[in-house]
């Protein structure tokens, strides 16, 4: 469902991927897992469109389509979902008012009818006590005022919401405690489904044992250094980036 | 005296016979012939069948208005000279009879209000209100077209409660007293040049009384607009809330887009004695001219309250998305211990607009309270600026203020200014002002399109959470109209 | 019969005003030193004829609204005669430790003292001298700089100051030098008992690329005769260079004091100002400072603390006129008795200087009911990538503060001693030099020993 071949991208003229080749079937999870500036990050917003990360050579399929081509509202609409490694405050729009935005936008790109107020509360209430979220969340403004975790059960509700095709969740596991890290992973692995594929972006292999991978690529100097399956992150949790010359020391 | 009784009487007698003195068919289609001297002054006050003192009343504005200079030197706003002749000061819609309901009114104004009710649910369902399906507010509507007072609905109903809601040329014959003692007597008539200009040549405009301990039960509401070309619009509103009384009243405003600029010149009043509350309301959509800076309303508008009582309150909530020039500072002189002002603000400029508005708390009595939130969004080649004077007297005690003002930028050919004046005189008064300018940031724009909503539709949302403070002041019947407002206001800035 | 005079002068401004000074410089037009410079005479000239244009500054102008020059008009100020040859050296103010000399120019109502002067301790290389001397030892220096931030056809005031423009400091540091001392400008009003005394100070500080130097400006008076400094300093910042410009003005309260200082920030370069105000019956000190290269920065801060009669104004104007630049404005002041204080401070962004980082922070306590405080903190952004705040806040102290500080035994007065005293510390802390801010401290101390 998505084919990344050679994919090079610079960031304020500095070459960050250098050379990304990934191809993820229908319903696989693959985690890509790397040290410090590796290119994680910026792998995750050259696949959602974000300004400023410029592709300067190779290409994206996407259900055949260019995904370089498109803006990050039609990726959006076509399926890929980016969880956030740090999610951003929206000062004085409702959490339900923002979803409800969303996944309207979506619907009418898809020539899906959207949904009233009522649908929408009934749909998204189901999805928020899978994530043990209260309604008061939902009132408040997007991620304003939202511990780490509670932000990273937000961006799990608006997958769950949104229904996405393709779900990148970067660094998902970045500033929880193991309760909340449960929750997410939780929430992320009854998405799992043969038509859903998922892209796991992490440092520690921690979160893998909660979200199991089908793949694992180890990302280093903007390449994909090594792939293999589930026993590779436990090989670098033991072992460390030392094999592919990082050095991090702490 | 007895010449200028003659002058009316003349005058008079040229409207009935419909021909005279340069009077030509522009009385039959009911507008008065372009130009600004004491013969239109009289021509506007014999229409109105006005009493003597308030004929003379206008005739003193007039005399002063002409030594007076346009406030050019210091509002942030640059437009070609006014030429005050070129504009008819009166114009009429052609009626034989006053509709006798709704029914009868442009059906736009219709349309307007129908379109209110329905989102209105929605919105409601989603704030989680219970039981909000089929929930109809009612509101009692004036409707002003062009100069006059086209419609009062719900009339019945309010005088049951003694609540005088009419048409300020009804009100000057129904209760005169009351107009007499009240007219200009917050803005008076030497206040400032578009003020003055105001009180000679006013047409209409609407007129409230809430007697003593009296809370009105439902919005009142103007609905101003411009149709006729070449007219200014000159209405005053007065409204007085007596002691222990209270009163929310909507103003909302549209003109037709044409290519001249139109002057728009307004006075509102209000008077808050003890214990009253008055809430005033604007959503100010006249047309902003086209993308180009063409056309579009030069709007100058004098808006003040007096809290007169004790414990009394004024609150102005404005969202001004219209206009070409927007030059208004809607204001509270809180004389009375204990009153309160509040002035909440959205402005949005986009295109060519420019907008000078803020507003002005004068803390005279003790213990006087005031709040300020001002959000300010310009975008394409507008310039907006908040001015705000804060001024506490030697005798406001316990005096508070708090202003917050922030402002947005979208596009770098546009300026968001803001200027606050804070003069105190009383140690034990504390005021507190914050400002803020900043834009709308690449993370909330790129965070909103990855979940599927477009660049344009992603500013709206993000604007919208960004005036929350504001719009939530509005009342239900406005808020939802605001909020797209906002979103259409803001069109064409992105991208 | 208002608008024939309005057609003739601009608004806001009283050019009849400007008859007495206008005849005085006449007189002493010849006397005036670098008379045989033609550059110099063209300004002056300049000069001359905007301040006979505008004269002073009326309430009805936008930037004069809250202070009245009227009093200046009804004093007839004499230009200085040379008096105060008394001052002796012993009694000149310093920042520097009991003994401790160092470079210093010493002005006596606005002429050069050589004999209370020093340049010891200047690296090689650096200047520091006179005007009137350095006109003719180092005309092209002041010729190139000379009005140049300053414009003698622009604002009223500085107009005036150019026309009668003979004496003040001049600093030329040179790329590359840093001056480890603090270099000392002692500003000394004596008057005359004859007649009020009005003297036009003109300093040039001209700092090239990665120098970097500290000046300290002292104002003080010499008994009580009425005297009027109008002064002008121009400050050239080069680029990566940084000027660390602080003052303290302690005049006794028949003086008025004007000043005006303009400064101009090439990239990366710093420039600090930090006024600290106690004296004269009235006085205004304009701060401009223009942002004119990428990455500058600049610091605009100052203390005020006023009584009696006295009226102080802050007039600051920071401007982004390039991207990627900083800004910092902290004032802080306290009023007592039947004083006023006014602080206007705005902040311009141009077009295109984005990235713009602004930040200004304006505070009063009014201690006295029948004191004032007008502010006008101003921004004008035409950019859209910037980030720029402002606050003020006025009223008197804070009630829990008080409350906790009584709660623990300390009696009011004392509580509202040491809260005053905190309040304005908070300021001082603005001032990056040690030095500089222990000597402002002691002033603030022995001004709130007095109340």
């Amino acid at each position: 469902m998505i084919e990344i071949k050679n994919l090079h991208a610079t960031v304020d003229g500095k070459e960050i991927l250098k050379g990304i080749d990934l191809t993820i079937g229908p319903g696989e999870v693959h985690a890509i897992m790397g040290p410090n500036g590796s290119g994680k990050s910026t792998l995750s917003y050259v696949l959602a469109g974000r300004d400023g990360y410029e592709v300067t050579e190779g290409s994206v399929s996407f259900f055949g389509k260019d995904l370089l081509e498109m803006e990050p509202e039609e990726r959006a609409a076509a399926g890929l979902f980016l969880a956030f490694q740090y999610p951003v405050e929206i000062p004085g729009v409702a959490n339900t008012t923002f979803l409800k935005s969303a996944l309207n936008a979506i619907r009418k790109k898809r020539g899906e009818p959207e949904l009233d107020a009522m649908q929408f509360l009934k749909l998204v209430r189901e999805k928020t006590k899978a994530l043990s979220m209260t309604d008061e969340m939902l009132k408040r403004a997007v991620n304003v005022g939202f511990s780490g975790g509670e932000k990273k059960r937000n961006e799990t509700l608006q997958m769950a919401v949104l229904q996405p095709k393709f779900a990148i969740l970067d660094e998902t596991d970045s500033g929880l405690d193991i309760d909340a890290l449960k929750i997410v992973a939780e929430g992320v692995n009854a998405l799992r489904s043969p038509e859903r594929s998922m892209l796991v972006i992490t440092h520690y292999q921690r979160l893998l044992d909660y979200i199991v991978p089908d793949h694992v690529h180890v990302l280093a100097f903007g390449k994909i250094q090594r792939s293999g399956g589930k026993e590779l992150a436990l090989e670098l949790e033991k072992n460390g980036y030392a094999e592919f010359g990082v050095n991090e020391a702490a | 005296m007895a010449a200028t009784t003659e002058t009316v009487e003349q005058v008079r007698a040229v409207t009935e016979q419909k021909y005279k003195y340069g009077f030509t068919t522009d009385i039959e289609s009911d507008v008065a012939p372009k130009g600004l001297n004491e013969d239109i002054v009289r021509f506007i006050s014999a229409k109105k069948e006005e009493p003597e003192w308030l004929l003379e009343w206008r005739l003193k504005a007039f005399r002063a208005w002409l030594e007076m200079e346009e406030p050019r030197h210091w509002a942030k706003l640059s437009y070609p000279p006014i030429d005050f002749q070129d504009a008819h000061y009166y114009a009429a819609p052609k009626m034989k009879d006053r509709p006798k309901s709704l029914d009868e009114v442009d059906p736009e104004l219709l349309k307007t209000y129908e379109k209110l009710g329905i989102p209105l649910r929605e919105q409601e369902i989603l704030a989680g209100v219970e039981g909000a399906e089929g929930k109809s507010p009612a509101i009692a509507v004036d409707a002003v077209f062009d100069s006059v007072s086209v419609a009062t609905t719900f009339k019945a109903k309010l005088e049951e409660m003694g609540i005088i809601f009419c048409a300020i040329s009804e009100a000057v014959h129904k209760c005169p007293e009351l107009v007499q003692k009240y007219l200009g007597s917050v803005v008076p008539y030497t206040d400032n040049f578009y003020a003055t200009l105001n009180c000679a040549v006013f047409t209409d405009g609407s007129f409230v009384y809430i007697p003593k301990g009296v809370r009105c039960p439902m919005e009142l509401s103007t609905y101003f607009r411009i149709n006729q070309a070449n007219t200014g619009q000159f209405e005053r509103t007065l409204i007085i809330a007596d002691e222990g009384s209270y009163v929310s009243y909507l103003e909302g405003c549209t003109a037709p887009q044409r290519d001249e600029n139109q002057l728009h010149a307004a006075v509102v009043e209000l008077v808050a004695l003890d214990d009253a509350q008055i809430k005033y309301s604007t959503v100010q959509n006249w047309y902003p001219g086209n993308a180009d800076g063409v056309g579009g309303i030069y709007n100058f508008v004098t808006k003040r309250g007096a809290c007169r009582g004790r414990n009394s309150k004024i609150s102005w909530t404005q969202v001004e998305t219209g206009s070409a020039i927007t030059w208004k500072y809607p204001s509270c002189i809180l004389q009375g211990d204990n009153s309160v002002g509040e002035f909440y603000s959205v402005a949005i400029t986009n295109n060519f607009q420019q907008a000078d508005t803020g507003t002005k708390m004068i803390h005279i009595g003790k213990n006087t309270r005031s709040t300020i939130v001002s959000k300010g969004i310009s975008a394409g080649r507008a310039q907006q600026t908040y001015r705000g004077l804060v001024k506490i007297l030697p005798k406001a005690e316990g005096a508070r203020n708090h202003t917050q003002c922030d402002s947005l930028l979208i596009g770098d050919q546009c300026g968001a200014h803001t200027v606050p004046y804070i003069e105190n005189r009383n140690r034990t008064a504390r005021v507190e002002h914050e400002a803020t300018t900043a834009k709308i940031s690449e993370d909330q724009l790129f965070y909103c399109r990855q979940r599927g909503l477009s660049e344009e539709d992603a500013v709206s949302l993000i604007v919208n959470g960004f005036c929350k403070e504001v719009l939530k002041e509005l009342p239900m019947e406005f808020a939802v109209e605001a909020q797209k407002l906002v979103g259409i206001s803001l069109e064409g800035s992105v991208g | 019969m208002a608008t024939t005079t309005l057609t003739k002068a601009p608004r806001g401004y009283d050019p009849a005003a400007a008859t007495p000074f206008l005849e005085q410089f006449d007189r002493v037009r010849d006397g005036l030193p670098g008379g045989g410079l033609s550059w110099l005479n063209d300004l002056r000239a300049q000069g001359r004829a905007r301040f006979a244009e505008l004269g002073l500054p009326t309430v009805k102008n936008e930037s004069w609204r809250y202070t009245n020059l009227r009093a200046l008009d009804k004093l007839a100020f004499q230009p200085a005669a040379g008096t105060g040859e008394a001052v002796r050296f012993d009694v000149l103010p310093t920042v520097r430790a009991d003994g401790a000399t160092g470079p210093r120019l010493v002005f006596v109502d606005g002429r050069f003292r050589a004999e209370l002067s020093s340049t010891a301790g200047l690296p090689a290389g650096v200047e520091l001298l006179n005007l009137a001397d350095a006109l003719t030892r180092k005309p092209d220096l002041v010729a190139e700089h000379l009005g140049r931030i300053a414009a003698p056809d622009d604002q009223t005031l500085v107009a005036l100051n150019t026309a009668f423009l003979a004496d003040g400091p001049v600093l030329h540091v040179p790329r590359g030098v840093t001056v480890e001392e603090t270099i000392e400008l002692v500003f000394v009003s004596v008057g005359s008992e004859a007649q009020p005394t009005a003297f036009h100070p003109r300093g040039l500080i001209v700092a090239e690329a990665d120098s970097r130097a500290v000046i300290v400006e002292h104002h003080v008076g010499l008994g009580s005769c009425t005297t009027l400094s109008n002064g002008v300093t121009e400050v050239f910042v080069g680029a990566g260079a940084s000027v660390h410009h602080y003052k303290v003005q302690r005049e006794h309260t028949d003086s008025f004091h004007l000043s005006h200082t303009a400064a101009k920030v090439a990239g990366k370069g710093v420039y600090d100002n930090f006024i600290l105000t106690i004296g004269a019956k009235l006085s205004r000190n304009e701060v401009n400072s223009v942002l004119d290269g990428e990455e500058g920065d600049t610091h605009v801060s100052g203390a005020y603390m006023v009584r009696g009669g006295q009226h102080v104004d802050t007039t600051t104007f920071i401007d982004h006129a390039k991207p990627c630049c900083t800004s910092r404005e902290v004032y802080k002041g306290v009023i007592d008795d039947q004083a006023r204080a006014v602080f206007q401070g705005k902040i311009i962004v141009r077009p295109n200087a984005q990235k713009t980082d602004g930040y200004q922070q304006n505070r009063a306590l009014l201690l006295s009911d029948t004191a004032e405080i007008d502010a006008k903190p101003e921004l004008e952004i035409y950019a859209d990538d910037v980030k720029c705040s402002h606050g003020a806040t006025v009223g008197e102290l804070d009630d829990d503060q008080l409350f906790y500080l009584r709660a623990r035994g300390i009696d009011k007065d004392t509580a509202r001693g040491l809260l005053i005293g905190a309040f304005l510390s908070e300021a001082l802390e603005e001032i990056a030099e040690e030095s500089v801010r222990d000597a402002f401290q002691s002033y603030v101390a022995n001004w709130q020993n007095a109340r």
